[in-house]
């Protein structure tokens, strides 16, 4: 039985590209059934227009769900619009966004953070109460710590990416934002699972209710989360964080990841390669808004993307086909590949002693509008959500106090597949600070 | 003669007949259908779909790995091959580059003096097709092309060869060897277009090597070749450079001309694919079960039908026509071998039809007609011809049975004496021959029996008619 679902909320923040007034959903009996929820708009909706937040893909309606849509359509979910974003994801501001900037929920002044800010904003402002988002190097974790929301990157595998318009195919994986651990905990259990169309993703269901029963649990805490950049402040709610989670029976150790001086290289040279790639097939021949036929392919093909793309996107592609051309690939590329390797084998070596490791997910509370405009400084703001892209573990954010009555997030990383010890961290802190 | 100074090596393409295509699952069978209606999100290109390997495509290229000998390694790798292009959809192609499916194979040939050499193959990758540029009429008054995608994901497997070729025939022949090794592994469909492509590299011992790009025929690669060699010959003759370069073969006016596209200067910048894992299939070579390959076949067909060489080779070379041989090699396999190889072959060339338009029934019984002396040879070929005149191809049923065609002409083979009366008559109209005869120019037989031949089409036994045009002359002697 197809119902409706009215969607009347007012948008004060700009979360939404594209809203649904009526929203309509099955009732399936699932655990979605006559919820409305946000998509963000890089995920691909059948019927509904999906942009990346880029005018190059201005009129683009998809003819095929995401299989997470798929799956929230079977949970019974009213899918209710799309999210604004980063032009395809590449931002930590959802300043760079065809359709302008979203703000925060808090302070209208300041970012919602990115690259799913939308997302975020959507479920930080009460809209919806849980949202899709996706998350290449910390664009979950660092709008839901903006926001004072919760927001779960998956173990890369776990989630299905078919549908999700690649940015960085290797790092990034689709994950649920909510206000509640249990939201989270609830959204995750539909998205994941496998997808015999996403060949690199496992079948590993999720199935977990979550389970404030922290006591033993091993979390480590690396030096390197605490260092050079990240405001005093943040620290400071971060570790009274983990002492509420030593109070609930955790046993806490300090460790090191010396990896990390490299990840943030190695992560900016994978994902800008990666994305010089999958953004070539916007030529303007097949969808988005069409090329003039009568000059040469390769002028058409240059003014096009010229013309649609951002000025971020434009870098990020320029820095990636750079990184990959003929003399560079080995001094680039794949050193960049060793990098991440390296950080991956930290994250090994701390989890054979520890089942968590803890930290800020941002160094800082959510930045003013415009004060990121040097693209260096916003690329360094991701140095504490990138390594767990890279090594492809599940890793939370959670909020945990205020700082100038600004949220801020506490990161919870756990071992590959272990989402559910994540999600119980993320939950004991949760009641514990009830 | 083999030149040891020219200096070929081969890169093929050829796409493997799987029913789906190597990423997902359109149908591969699209010949004669509309454009682009074999096509979905995925050989489209469309943001957000993936690839899903067919493994079937991974079996076709491990099969043809172990027919040419080359090892598997334990992984291998999808890389993207980054180019822009109207026909490639999205802007890359899956294809293979640091770590190919199979690397280091071997494949006999005969050089041009017939001795067998080894022609050592680099590697073998797979990779997708892309689609198919369409310009309606000339480009320029149209003001645009079409695309069509129906190909865009078809499976290809590029062949490699080290640089071991000598001359444009012992290439043309290891293309024929390989197309007919290709076609026993029943990976390969031969007679579809664009089925296969050729990229020949070509330099004179000491100087530039030059790349003639995209050649779509057998002959083609030959000619290609032969132009480049005296193309280059000439060019050293005159103390000129030869530009390492990449050049178009115009099949039409069998030149090359320099392509000087932007192309050339592409930089591809692979990396891994990363929406793919990386393959480890060298375990599933052991499982693949090879069908006979054409130099075993040719040489059972030797010993098992006790054919010679020649015929052997011939009638091997194709799939269809060994099968073809074998199934009418019952009657008797020394007169089929001659019949298939030296008749059939060259009547339906002639006609422009396939061995798999001929009911082999038929050839059967014409090969009984033969075997049993109830026709001769040249009333075999009259039969042969007319009833392949009145084949229509699938449709059996046109195709008219020999022993018919045998009655409705008259062509049963008659004994000379039968023919008494044209003799006489012979004899009698070419007095000026006779008397050459008698005059001891024995050639002149040959032209009275010849005329009895002409006015009897051909049904007399040529040994018999000697006998007994022998003994007419014999009483015409005074």
């Amino acid at each position: 039985m197809v119902k409706e679902y009215f969607f009347e909320k007012t948008d004060r923040t700009n979360a939404f590209i594209t809203r649904l007034g009526l929203a309509m959903y099955e009732e399936t009996g699932g655990p979605l059934e006559g919820k409305g929820i946000a998509v963000k708009d890089n995920i691909s909706t059948a019927g509904i227009p999906t942009t990346c937040g880029s005018r190059i893909l201005a009129g683009y309606v998809p003819p095929f769900d995401a299989h997470v849509v798929t799956r929230l359509r079977e949970a019974g979910a009213a899918i209710v619009g799309k999210t604004n974003m980063d032009e395809f994801g590449m931002g930590t501001t959802t300043e760079n966004s065809a359709f302008g900037p979203t703000t925060n929920p808090h302070d209208a002044s300041r970012v919602p953070g990115g690259s799913s800010g939308g997302s975020a904003a959507a479920v930080g402002d009460g809209m919806v109460d849980m949202a899709l988002g996706s998350d290449t190097g910390g664009s979950i974790r660092c709008p839901a710590a903006f926001c004072g929301i919760v927001g779960l990157k998956p173990t890369f595998g776990r989630v299905s990416r078919y549908g999700l318009i690649a940015y960085s195919n290797s790092l990034e994986q689709i994950g649920p934002l909510g206000r509640t651990v249990t939201d989270v905990n609830t959204l995750m259990s539909v998205i994941a699972g496998p997808d015999p169309r996403d060949t690199t993703a496992y079948d590993r269901p999720y199935t977990h209710t979550p389970s404030g029963e922290i006591a033993g649990m091993k979390i480590a805490v690396p030096e390197e989360f605490f260092g050079e950049g990240v405001d005093p402040a943040v620290a400071e709610s971060v570790r009274n964080a983990i002492g509420k989670l030593e109070d609930a029976g955790a046993e806490t150790m300090t460790c090191s990841i010396p990896s990390m001086a490299y990840a943030l290289a190695a992560y900016y040279v994978t994902c800008t390669s990666e994305a010089s790639s999958n953004l070539s097939r916007f030529d303007g021949v097949r969808f988005g808004p069409s090329v003039e036929t009568k000059r040469s392919w390769h002028d058409e093909f240059r003014d096009h993307r010229g013309t649609l793309f951002g000025k971020e996107v434009q870098r990020r592609i320029l820095l990636g086909t750079f990184a990959l051309s003929a003399g560079y690939y080995g001094k680039y590329y794949a050193k960049a590949q060793v990098a991440r390797e390296n950080v991956r084998k930290d994250f090994l070596r701390i989890f054979k002693d520890a089942d968590i490791i803890a930290g800020p997910t941002m160094p800082q509370i959510a930045f003013k509008l415009g004060e990121k405009s040097d693209p260096l400084s916003m690329y360094l703001a991701d140095i504490l959500t990138v390594p767990a892209n890279l090594a492809g573990v599940p890793a939370i954010s959670v909020p945990c106090g205020t700082v100038d009555k600004m949220p801020v997030g506490l990161q919870l990383i756990g071992r590959h597949f272990e989402e559910e010890r994540v999600v119980d961290a993320a939950f004991a802190y949760e009641m514990e600070v009830a | 003669m083999t030149d040891k100074t020219v200096i070929i090596g081969l890169e093929i393409h050829c796409q493997l007949n799987t029913k789906t295509k190597l990423f997902c699952g359109c149908s591969t069978d699209f010949q004669g259908d509309e454009p682009n209606t074999h096509v979905c999100p995925i050989c489209l290109g469309l943001p957000g779909a993936m690839p899903r390997l067919n493994k079937q495509a991974v079996l076709y290229a491990l099969k043809v790995a172990k027919a040419l000998n080359l090892t598997v390694p334990e992984v291998s790798e999808f890389s993207r091959k980054n180019y822009f292009y109207p026909d490639l959809p999205k802007g890359y192609q899956i294809s293979q580059y640091d770590k190919p499916i199979a690397e280091k194979g071997i494949m006999e040939v005969d050089d041009d003096e017939g001795h067998p050499k080894n022609i050592r193959i680099t590697r073998i990758h797979l990779e997708e097709d892309p689609g198919r540029l369409i310009h309606k009429t000339s480009r320029d008054r149209a003001g645009y092309s079409l695309v069509d995608y129906n190909r865009s994901s078809i499976p290809l497997i590029e062949i490699v060869t080290e640089p071991d070729l000598r001359s444009p025939k012992e290439a043309r022949r290891f293309l024929n060897k390989l197309r007919s090794t290709l076609e026993y592994l029943e990976v390969f469909d031969g007679e579809r277009e664009g089925s296969i492509r050729v990229d020949a590299n070509i330099s004179i011992k000491g100087h530039n090597r030059v790349e003639c790009k995209n050649i779509s025929s057998y002959k083609g690669v030959e000619k290609a070749l032969n132009f480049e060699i005296t193309r280059q010959r000439n060019l050293i003759r005159k103390g000129q450079r030869i530009e390492q370069e990449t050049r178009h073969f115009l099949e039409g006016r069998g030149i090359t001309t320099s392509s000087r596209s932007k192309e050339n200067e592409n930089d591809y910048r692979y990396f891994p694919e990363p929406d793919l894992r990386p393959l480890r299939v060298s375990g599933w070579v052991d499982d693949i079960v090879l069908p006979e390959l054409p130099d075993a076949r040719r040489e059972r067909f030797m010993t098992q039908y006790g054919i010679s060489e020649n015929h052997a080779r011939t009638l091997t070379g194709d799939l269809k026509v060994a099968n073809f041989y074998e199934s009418v090699a019952d009657a008797d396999s020394a007169i089929a071998a001659i019949w298939v190889a030296d008749i059939l072959l060259g009547e339906i060339n002639y006609r422009s039809m396939r061995i798999d338009d001929v009911p082999t029934m038929n050839i059967a019984d014409l090969i009984a007609l033969i075997r049993d002396d109830t026709i001769t040879d040249k009333s075999g070929v009259e039969v042969l011809r007319v009833m392949l005149d009145h084949c229509m191809g699938d449709n059996v049923e046109t195709c008219e049975m020999p022993a018919d065609i045998v009655t409705r002409l008259g062509l049963t083979k008659a004994a000379g004496d039968d023919f008494t009366a044209v003799i006489g008559e012979v004899i009698a109209a070419n007095p000026n021959a006779v008397a050459d005869y008698h005059a001891g120019k024995k050639g002149a037989v040959n032209f009275l029996v010849g005329q009895v031949m002409k006015a009897t089409r051909g049904r007399a036994d040529p040994k018999e008619l000697n006998r007994v045009m022998a003994d007419a002359l014999k009483e015409t002697e005074e």
